[in-house]
Parts: structure tokens; C-alpha cells; sequence
């Protein structure tokens, strides 16, 4: 019956006829493993193909919802984080694949005629996997992909006459938005594909038509069918693949199990935050290399007139190898050409491993995707996108704020915040030391030598250009207004050092005078109740739990504060005192304080006349209200913790 | 009602010239067929070509008193309202410049895009410069080339700006194009 109907079929489709002949044809001598490459690259896009129409599925090209979609299919979807690592390192496998197979074609000879054309659909191929890698990494609109895929989208504009317009083209527009993710998803995932398919299918065809290689002479090896001999081979080497690729996805899951899995997606690409970490694909790094080499206006010779002539040797390897020597030439040429790719490839490595930027960076995008991770799981993407999220997190942007507004004078931590130190720039003047600039800037000599390293640890003339740390005017903010910083603040040894009132006007000032004389160890008790006291107006999250167990400690602080200690002769406490010459203690430290002394602490409530240079970042509008918000927000260290073993 | 063609003599062959034009209509039907959907969607696509670009307004940045006297540059957002496709985002980020004081009250604005290809540069105190961190074209402090190896093929781009209402700080956002010593703003 079976028979019958195949039989029916084969006679109207010509099926049966048709896949006898492929799976029994003859293989001349035999069956290679080398004959797979063939099929391997096949097999590569057809997983390709099928977790990209997966991923397409679910994929939302538009500047406010690429990221989100991806977000959701990597943390969200059952299984999206393996469909995306196989994705990914499935394209890296592509050309992998694809370059070997092409080595192994001019190693054995594999262009000759009658088999050109198929080594040119191979050629082909390159330019169409590099295209479909270069439109693949900006999908995800991440930092990442936004960034990396500018030197494409910039190379492409330097193409002599047509490159402004290619360029146009591309992104849909003067600048990359909704359009040119929408033209690189129909790209990625429409013509490109096609084409590739075509030019595969072409070279299969042929494969097939040509036989995979000549009969090697004098092996002895009989002839075999492809089935199952060579069909066995196939499949083997293409399931050895996967198993490959499943493992650079899951082995990192498996070392590490408590990370997100799948593989990186960065922060949302966001066109005003910096990224120094922009390199394509590790497959073309060596292109991404050998652009360095070209000094200013000749980069279309290291983008475009190179690599062509590269590939237009290629193109005429099958002619060139008719000559005499040609084929040895081929094989020289290739090989010159890898071990260059090769080597461009290790000075890329190698300069990134050792470039600060580069590895800040990175970490930088490491810990604001982790971010993104805790604040979407928190809050939710809004409909304007997730990089809002980022914009509007305490933690996020007070570091940078702190760095940009603050450092110059406070430091957090002894740092600007984000963890560098500011510097600066001192022109020596007549009798500078190192130890007088250093001391000056509560460094030691020997930073300030390491800084300079130029100047060979000599002695200073007058009109060097030295690298600084800059001197810190202001007290250290780190855990302002908590228990430690008060006792650090009321400490008689540390509150004219530089985490307080070293570097201030106010180093030999009333406060300063008064701690030294009043903070002495016979007082230590009720010095301590003070601090509570005092740090309790803060409310600080943080200390919620000391400051509920302490309520007698803290009452009698209070008390304190009005009584023994005095400090309302200069404060105000509770009540306004319009005496009061120093900062109002109500709500010390608390939002709406911190947030008041920020706008203005020129107000009477704060340092009033005497304050020494901190600018009224309200009221000269050097801070609008939603960044003063999250400057004080960063200040008292309130921004959402994600809770501990709570993820998912 | 079959006849075979290539039989000469059955009934009155055509003559040459009506075979020529039956071959040209029949290719010009095709042509047709084929090319007019094709037609339109590449119109379409190419519309970016022929639209025309909103010319860039002037956009506060920040206010003179940000700016340290020192003359060190600072980095900016630049936040403006910009229409993309079919949405119309407000004060959204379109890029960054750096703004330093040359004098007190002379100011002087780079963009961060380097010329070469696009990345981000960053100012170094160290080197009292920016450098960039894609393929480490080296610029001076006021944006100019350091060397004339770097593959940036022009100075960093200096974009207008004004000092409005004693204290606001205003740029005119552009973006130029890339890789050509020539600074031409994108069209
Ligand atoms: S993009 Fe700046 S040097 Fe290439």
C-alpha cells in the first residue's frame, strides 16, 4: 500500500527519482570527512535560520521596544536565553565554518574547473555573513549594539560618491532610530537570508553536480553512495557542532549558576552615555585592527580598496592556479592572509587587555545591565522604554552626578563617586617640593611621583606641568549623616583631616575648636547619645532598625543636644533660633534637608553668609529638580536593593 | 490548433519584424508585471533620501556656573525633542558635548563623536586631551589633531553656542558627517 503511494507520488512529483538519486549518488573513492564542510555550512544556517525565526517571533524592531523585547524573551520567555545563545554563537559558528570550509577548497585544489563557480558562491558568502553579523548586533538595541554598529554604519559613509546616500539608506534617516532597526530586521532576517540561502543552495547544488572533489588518484579506496557512508559523517559533524554551541551556552551557566543566564545584553542604548567598549564580532576585530593603521582621509583604502583587491585575488585564484606555480601561490596567499588576520586579531586582544578605558567600561555595562536586570523586576519597562529606568535610578546616576557636580570639591569615599580620582593639572611654581604638593593635597609624594612618571621622579623646576590628585575642599560624603560619620565629624583627631574640615575654611572654626575641646574620651557616653540623637533626624533607610532600638538612647540625646552639650548656641534644634549662626540641626540630613541645603546652602538655615563655595545648585540652575532628587536619594544611600536570593 | 514552429512553411510564417515585436511586448509585459510592485517599494524605501531633515535649534545644555574655571571640558547630555519615525519623544537624550571654558566668558563646545567612524571620545587630564577609545585617535584640549597619524581625518567638531540670558549655556546640536576632512553637517 505504502509502496503504491509512493510509487503514485514519484510518478506525478519525480520525488522519489529525485531523492534516490541524492542520497545513493556515487562518491568516487570513497567517503572524506572533508566533504562535510559542505553540508556543515548548510546545517549551521538551518539552525541559524530556525532560532532566528524564533527569536523574530517574539522581536519588536522600534527604539523603545527592541531592548525590551529582548529583555523579555532572555529573562522572561521559558527557554529565550538558550534560543538566544544558540543565535548568537550559532553566527559566530557560521563563519567559523564558512572560512575553514574555503581554506580547506584552495588547500586541496577545490577551485579548479569545472568547480569555480562554486568557489565563488563560497567567496560570496563572506561579504553576506559579514553583513548579516554587522545588521545582527544592533537588534538588541543595547549599548553594546548601538555603539558598535556606528563604525559600520560610519565606514559605510565614506564610500566615494554614493556613501552619504548608502548611509541614509541604511539608517532610515540622518540618525539611528525606529527605521534603522526596522531596515536592519528586514535586512538580518529578510534579504539577507534569502540571498544566503540562494547562494548555499547554489553551492550545494553544485557540490553535488561536480562531485565533492576529484577522485584522489592512486588511493585504491572503492567508490561509496553517499548514504549512508558519507551521510553518517555529515550528520555526525554537524550534531559535534551543536554540541559545541550548547556548550559555550550552558557551561558558563553550569561554572556559574548564579548569574543571569544566556549571554550578555547590555544596558539600553542610550546616545548621550558613553561607551568605550565598542568592538564588533571577535571574527572581525582584525578589520576593526587594520583601520587603526590608516592615518586620517585614507580610511577608504583600509575599509574599502584593500579588502576588495583581497577579494578580487580570491575571485581569480581558479585562473591563477593554471599557472604553473599558481596553485602554490594560492596556498601562499591565503596563508599570508590568515596568519595577517591572525595577528591583527592578537594586537586587538592584546591592546584591550591593557587599555583602562576599554576594561572600565566594560565592567561599567556588566553592572548597569545587572542594574537593569534588579530595576525592570522591580519596577517594570514604562511604555517609554527601559532606559528610563536607568535615568530615573538614585543608584545609577549619583554617582555620575556626584562626579560631575560634587568632585571637585566633596569626595565620596575618597573617590569622585564612580571610583576614579579626580585630577588635576598644577603648573609648578618657585619652591614647590613634591612633598609641599602632596601634602598640600593630603597625598604622599610617591602618588604624585607614580602620576608623573614622565618626569622621571626628578626634582620639580618651576613651569612643569605636573598631573595632580586634586585637593578635596570639602568633607567626604560617604554615609553622611550616619552614626559613623557623626563620630568621625565629632572625633577631635579627624574633624580638621581631610574627610571633614581639613581642606574648608572652617578648618580652625568654631566646630572644629568646639570638638577639640569637648569630645574628649571622659565624654565618650554621652557623646554617643548626641550621634544618636543627631543621626536619627536623618531617617536614614539604613538605620531604621538602630534608630527604633534606640529611642531612649536617642531621647536623652536630644536632650543633650539642647542641654550639656550647647549645641543650639550656634544651632538651631527643634525650634528656629534666628540667632542660630550655623546650620539648622532639625531633620538633619533628612530628604527634605539634604535636599533644601543642596538647592541652597547659602540660605540662612544653612551656612548663610559664611558659607565658604559650595554653589546654590537650585537657584543658579546648575541642577533641575529631578537631579537633585536623585543626587540626595544617592547621598542617604536609598535606591532599590534588589532582596537578597530573590531572583529568579 | 498546434502547430510546430520549428516547422518551416506550415501555413504563412511570420514575418521576422512581428516576431520581433511579439518578443519585445512579450519582455515589456514582464518588465511591467515585475517591476511596477518593485517600483513602489523601493520608492519607499528610499524615502529617507527625499525627506528633509528638521533643522537643528538651539538647545540648553546647562548653565555657565557648571563650567570649571579651570577650563577643564565637562560632558553634557544634550536633551532635546526629537521626531523619529512615528514618534515624538520630549526632552529625550540626542547626544552629548563637551563644553570648557576658553576665558571666562568664551566658550567652546566639541562634539563627542569622533570624525573617524563615530565612537565616543573621552577627555584624559593626563594626556590634557581627548582620546578615542575605538582606534585611539588623539585629539588636543580645544579639539584640534594631536598627531597626524591618528585615523581621525579632521579636529573634533565644534558646535555653535551662546551664552543666552546671562547664565544658560545653548548648543546647536549637529551631527556631521563621518570620515571626510571636511566638516559637513548630515543632511
Ligand atoms: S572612531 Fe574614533 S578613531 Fe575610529
Amino acid at each position: 500500500m505504502i509502496k503504491r503511494v509512493l510509487a503514485w507520488v514519484d510518478e506525478r512529483t519525480g520525488l522519489g527519482r529525485f531523492a534516490e538519486a541524492f542520497l545513493f549518488q556515487n562518491l568516487p573513492g570513497g567517503s572524506r570527512w572533508r566533504y562535510s564542510w559542505g553540508t556543515l555550512l548548510l546545517y549551521v544556517f538551518f539552525l541559524q535560520a530556525v532560532t532566528g525565526f524564533f527569536l523574530w517571533t517574539a522581536y519588536s524592531p522600534s527604539t523603545q521596544t527592541a531592548w525590551e523585547s529582548i529583555h523579555f524573551i532572555q529573562n522572561e520567555m521559558t527557554g529565550g536565553w538558550l534560543l538566544r545563545g544558540l543565535h548568537h554563537f550559532g553566527a559566530q559558528a557560521f563563519v567559523v565554518v564558512l572560512v575553514l570550509h574555503l581554506l580547506q577548497m584552495v588547500i586541496y585544489g577545490v577551485y579548479r574547473a569545472p568547480r569555480e563557480v562554486n568557489f565563488w558562491l563560497v567567496l560570496l558568502l563572506l561579504p553576506l555573513a559579514i553583513a548579516m553579523s554587522a545588521t545582527g548586533w544592533l537588534l538588541p538595541y543595547d549599548q553594546h549594539g548601538f555603539w558598535a554598529s556606528r563604525v559600520p554604519i560610519g565606514i559605510m559613509g565614506v564610500t566615494p560618491v554614493i556613501g552619504p546616500w548608502l548611509q541614509k539608506i541604511a539608517m532610515g534617516g540622518s540618525s539611528v532610530g525606529h527605521h534603522t532597526l526596522t531596515h536592519f530586521l528586514a535586512l538580518h532576517a529578510g534579504l539577507l537570508p534569502l540571498i544566503v540561502a540562494l547562494v548555499l543552495g547554489g553551492h550545494y547544488y553544485l557540490n553535488r553536480k561536480h562531485g565533492f572533489a576529484d577522485a584522489p588518484k592512486d588511493c585504491g579506496c572503492p567508490d561509496e553512495p553517499y548514504f549512508p557512508a558519507q551521510f553518517l559523517k555529515d550528520a555526525a559533524a554537524c550534531l559535534a557542532v551543536l554540541i559545541v554551541l550548547l556548550g559555550f551556552v550552558l557551561v558558563p551557566l553550569w561554572q556559574n549558576p548564579g548569574a543571569a543566564p544566556g549571554v550578555h545584553l547590555g544596558a539600553p542604548a542610550d546616545p548621550s552615555e558613553q561607551y568605550s567598549a565598542a568592538r564588533p564580532e571577535w571574527f572581525m576585530l582584525f578589520l576593526f585592527q587594520f583601520l587603526k593603521y590608516f592615518p586620517g582621509g585614507t580610511e577608504v583604502w583600509g575599509a574599502m580598496v584593500i579588502p576588495g583587491l583581497v577579494m578580487t585575488v580570491l575571485a581569480l585564484m581558479p585562473f591563477v592556479a593554471k599557472w604553473k606555480h599558481g596553485h602554490r601561490f594560492n596556498v601562499l596567499f591565503i596563508g599570508v592572509l590568515a596568519v595577517g588576520a591572525l595577528t591583527l586579531t592578537r594586537i586587538a586582544l592584546v591592546q584591550d587587555s591593557k587599555d583602562e578605558t576599554y576594561l572600565t567600561a566594560k565592567e561599567h555595562d556588566r553592572r548597569s545591565a545587572e542594574r537593569m536586570r534588579q530595576l525592570v523586576s522591580e519596577r517594570g519597562i514604562p511604555p517609554s522604554g527601559g532606559a528610563a529606568l536607568l535615568r530615573d535610578d538614585p543608584f545609577t546616576q549619583g554617582p555620575k552626578l556626584f562626579a560631575k557636580n560634587c568632585a571637585s570639591c566633596h569626595r565620596f569615599d575618597g573617590h569622585d563617586g564612580t571610583g576614579r580620582m579626580p585630577l588635576n593639572t598644577y603648573t609648578v611654581r618657585a619652591g614647590d617640593t613634591w612633598e609641599s604638593i602632596a601634602e598640600y593635597r593630603f597625598t604622599k609624594p610617591e602618588q604624585l611621583r607614580d602620576l608623573n612618571k614622565s618626569l622621571g621622579g626628578r626634582a620639580l623646576k618651576p613651569g612643569d606641568q605636573v598631573t595632580v590628585y586634586a585637593r578635596p575642599w570639602a568633607p567626604d560624603l560617604k554615609g553622611f549623616a550616619t552614626r559613623e560619620w557623626l563620630a568621625g565629624l565629632m572625633d577631635p583627631a579627624r574633624v580638621d583631616g581631610p574627610r571633614f574640615f581639613g581642606g574648608t575654611k572652617f578648618k580652625d572654626g568654631k566646630m572644629v575648636k568646639w570638638v577639640k575641646k569637648n569630645c574628649t574620651s571622659e565624654k565618650a557616653g554621652d557623646l554617643k547619645k548626641v550621634i544618636a540623637a543627631l543621626s536619627a533626624e536623618a531617617r536614614l533607610k539604613s538605620q531604621a532598625g538602630p534608630d527604633k532600638a534606640d529611642a531612649e538612647l536617642i531621647k536623652q540625646g536630644r536632650a543633650l543636644i539642647t542641654g550639656d552639650f550647647a549645641c543650639t548656641d550656634c544651632h538651631s534644634f527643634g525650634k528656629k533660633d534666628p540667632d542660630a549662626t550655623a546650620p539648622d540641626l532639625t531633620g538633619y540630613g533628612s530628604r527634605a534637608w539634604l535636599l533644601r541645603f543642596i538647592s541652597n546652602p547659602n540660605h540662612a538655615d544653612f551656612y548663610g553668609k559664611r558659607n565658604d563655595r559650595m554653589p546654590a545648585f537650585a537657584d543658579k540652575k546648575i541642577l533641575d529638580a529631578k537631579q537633585l532628587g536623585l543626587l540626595t536619594d544617592w547621598l542617604r544611600g536609598e535606591w532599590y536593593v534588589p532582596p537578597k536570593n530573590g531572583t529568579k | 490548433m498546434q502547430k510546430d514552429p520549428a516547422t518551416p512553411g506550415a501555413a504563412a510564417s511570420p514575418p521576422a519584424r512581428r516576431e520581433f515585436l511579439k518578443q519585445g511586448c512579450a519582455a515589456c509585459l514582464a518588465v511591467a508585471a515585475v517591476g511596477t510592485p518593485a517600483a513602489v517599494g523601493t520608492r519607499v524605501f528610499l524615502d529617507p533620501l527625499t525627506r528633509l531633515k528638521t533643522v537643528e535649534n538651539f538647545v540648553k545644555v546647562t548653565t555657565l556656573d557648571t563650567l570649571p574655571e579651570d577650563g577643564t571640558p565637562v560632558q553634557f547630555p544634550v536633551l532635546a525633542d526629537r521626531r523619529d519615525a512615528w514618534t515624538k519623544f520630549t526632552q529625550v537624550p540626542i547626544g552629548a558635548v563637551f563644553l570648557q571654558r576658553q576665558a571666562k566668558d568664551k566658550l567652546l563646545a566639541l562634539s563627542v563623536v569622533c570624525p573617524h567612524a563615530g565612537c565616543f571620545v573621552d577627555y584624559v587630564e593626563e594626556q590634557q586631551g581627548f582620546l578615542c577609545p575605538c582606534h585611539n585617535s588623539l585629539f588636543l584640549k580645544d579639539g584640534g589633531l594631536k598627531d597626524e597619524q591618528s585615523p581621525s581625518p579632521r579636529p573634533l567638531d565644534t558646535l555653535e553656542v551662546q551664552v543666552r540670558n546671562r547664565n544658560e549655556v545653548w548648543v546647536r546640536f549637529q551631527d556631521f558627517q563621518l570620515g571626510v576632512t571636511e566638516k559637513k553637517p548630515v543632511a
